[in-house]
């Protein structure tokens, strides 16, 4: 049998992509500006200050006082509207509210805000010190920010989950509806060309693509953030194409009957909107109630996510990961058998 | 064997729509075959059936004399195709898609500098497709469909949307194409396309063949080679020059009651002075009179009621 038509195919493929301005830019140079956009906004900044409105009003300058010039704190003085509008914002995430001598301060907050929890302890502390109370155990602060362990570290295993994803959704299967639409596939299929070619020559050019974006990605990260992949870098590798597979039969399988490239948006979103929320891209997946975690750890997304980020954060083994593995498996299997099945050329 | 191609009693339903209703046809190895119509008429459905992209509902259909059931790439490899408007790899250029589509024939292919040169499109062959000029792209797509050297190309409405230069450029590469034996089927809503390029034409209206010749003998079928246009002041009915010596049929045409006539005629020499010395008779003014050769238009027009330009 004669695979010429595969490496053609496959070579078109590649050209086309790099005869695309914007194919090369959503696959490697987006990637890159959220890494870097995320990365500053959750850099860790020593010990952040964290902003405190004090509501105008008697008794309001002297904890305004009792506040400045306090570490991790900056607190400023503002009138009651200003106060609530700045909570509802986010700007502050307490509020001080003085009353008169004798009667109790008040803390405004937002409780299921972790870090608003812990402004009203320190805000408290620092108050209660500076009214005269004294601290029976004495206590001292070290760092202690392990490798690999913050934000940015955590952040870019999940984006290369969603850009691989991304380029299976918008790169190929909605290319591949596109000349649906365009009677390219109608045109080829009326070629003897064997057919598998076609549908095999996107998995082909992955072997160029996935190498490049996992570089692409993770040189990057280590040049401006100082990720560093403890685990090993064929893991990564060899995970990230186990992951490209399973994300192309979803792909093809959103893409085996759409007649135009509208359907094609509307299921690629469906089938990519609801992973970039449940499968742990931007922040944990743990955040969700127990009853759903069964059911997230299940998405090919999340599976590939959690992986990834055992041996990029933990310098876990690839073998370590057999769930995750076995779960992207049969993403991969179930849906390239479906999609060939169901598959139209016209 | 003479057949090409054998259709009998096709039948295509998109619900309760029959696209193609019943057709029978036949095309001989080495003619230039037209599927002459209106849009909407059925002619791609019918070709897309006999390329083997369409499914019929039912009757019969040999390409080459095989049926699409079976091994579908060995006749694949034996026809070449043109779809109507096709787009192909926008950023690829015009050698770079005639290379691609070179590595899917398994047997014989013509080389890619020949389809340059015989297409005209060497000079464009190294730019995308993207950027090609409409006459440039179609050439390019029956470049494309006769890269496997195929047995029959079926080329689909060719000119449609060309410039009349590329539409001309065009008929003499598929003239030259049925010269060197190959079979051609073209479907067609010109007329003058058809009768230009083709040697035997089925007309078909709502999925039905409607007439079956040369041009010639449908033409001749209306009755008479030539066509006379004749509006007179008053008014006169058809009857009243039906009889007229050399007129072999009269009918009304145009709108309102205002209307022309129609005649056809075989030998305007013979017929037209009896017609004057008619008109006279009758102390009928021509204010408007027209001797033309008939077209395969006017058979559609005879057939029907419509024009084939009518959509």
């Amino acid at each position: 049998m004669s695979t010429k038509s595969l490496w053609a195919l496959s070579g078109v493929r590649l050209k086309l992509f790099f005869r695309e301005p914007g194919s090369m830019f959503w696959t490697f140079g987006f990637p890159l500006l959220v890494t870097v956009a995320l990365g500053v906004a959750f850099r860790n900044q020593g010990q952040s200050q964290t902003p405190v409105a004090v509501v105008d009003g008697p008794g309001a300058a002297q904890v305004a006082a009792a506040l400045a010039g306090q570490r991790g704190v900056a607190a400023r003085v503002v009138d009651a509207a200003e106060a609530t509008r700045e909570l509802r914002t986010g700007a502050v995430v307490l509020a001080v509210q003085a009353a008169a001598p004798g009667a109790p301060l008040v803390f405004k907050y937002d409780p299921s805000r972790p870090e608003a929890q812990a402004a009203r302890r320190q805000v408290d502390d620092l108050l209660q010190i500076h009214a005269g109370r004294h601290d029976t155990v004495p206590t001292r602060d070290e760092t202690a920010v392990a490798q690999g362990g913050r934000y940015v570290d955590w952040l870019v295993p999940g984006l290369l989950g969603l850009q691989l994803l991304n380029g299976a959704m918008w790169g190929a299967a909605f290319n591949i509806v596109n000349a649906r639409q365009r009677k390219l596939l109608k045109r080829l299929a009326a070629t003897p060309m064997r057919r598998g070619h076609y549908l095999l020559s996107y998995r082909v050019s992955g072997l160029v693509f996935v190498p490049l974006q996992v570089f692409v990605l993770f040189a990057f990260a280590r040049l401006t953030f100082g990720v560093v992949i403890q685990g090993s870098a064929l893991a990564v590798l060899g995970l990230a194409f186990l992951g490209s597979w399973a994300f192309a039969g979803l792909g093809l399988l959103c893409a085996s009957r759409a007649q135009n490239s509208e359907t094609a948006n509307g299921l690629i979103n469906l089938v990519t909107l609801p992973m970039m929320v449940f499968s742990g891209v931007f922040f944990s997946s743990a955040r969700f109630p127990s009853v759903l975690q069964p059911a997230i750890r299940l998405l090919p997304l999340t599976a590939f996510n959690e992986a990834l980020r055992h041996v990029v954060n933990d310098g876990a083994s690839l073998l370590s990961q057999g769930f995750p593995l076995a779960v992207l498996l049969a993403w991969t299997v179930i849906t390239s058998f479906l999609a060939v099945r169901l598959f139209r050329w016209t | 064997m003479d057949e090409a191609i054998l259709i009998e009693g096709l039948v295509k339903r998109y619900g309760d729509l029959a696209a193609v209703d019943g057709l029978d046809l036949e095309v001989r190895r080495g003619e230039c075959f037209g599927i002459l119509g209106p849009n909407g008429a059925g002619k791609t459905t019918t070709v897309e059936i006999l390329e083997g992209l369409n499914e019929p509902t039912s009757g019969k259909v040999e390409v080459l004399g095989r049926t699409w059931t079976g091994q579908p790439e060995e006749l694949r490899a034996r026809i070449g195709v043109a779809l109507q408007e096709t787009k192909l790899f926008d950023r690829l250029t015009v050698e770079e898609t005639l290379r691609l589509f070179a590595t899917f024939y398994a047997g014989r292919t013509l080389a890619v500098e020949t389809l340059l040169a015989e297409m005209q499109l060497e000079e464009k062959r190294a730019t995308w497709v993207m950027k090609l000029s409409g006459g440039q792209r179609q050439r390019l797509a029956v470049a494309l469909g006769l890269v496997g050297d195929p047995e029959v190309l079926f080329l689909d409405e060719p000119t449609t949307g060309l410039d009349p230069q590329s539409r001309r450029a065009l008929w003499d590469t598929i003239a030259a194409l049925r010269s060197r034996g190959k079979t051609v089927v073209l479907t067609t809503h010109y007329m003058d396309e058809a009768e230009r390029l083709c040697d035997r034409i089925a007309i078909v209206d709502h999925g039905k063949r409607i007439a079956l010749g040369t041009p010639a003998e449908l033409i001749d079928r209306i009755g008479g080679a030539h066509l006379v246009e004749i509006t007179t002041d008053p008014p006169l009915p058809p009857e009243a020059l039906a009889d007229v010596r050399g007129v072999r049929q009269a009918r009304a045409v145009g709108q309102d009651q205002q209307s022309s006539l129609a005649l056809s005629i075989d030998e305007p020499h013979v017929a037209l002075p009896a017609l004057i010395a008619r008109l006279a008779e009758r102390r009928a003014q021509p204010t408007r009179l027209v001797s033309r050769t008939a077209t395969l238009d006017d058979v559609f027009l005879t057939m029907t009621g419509r024009s084939l330009r009518e959509d």
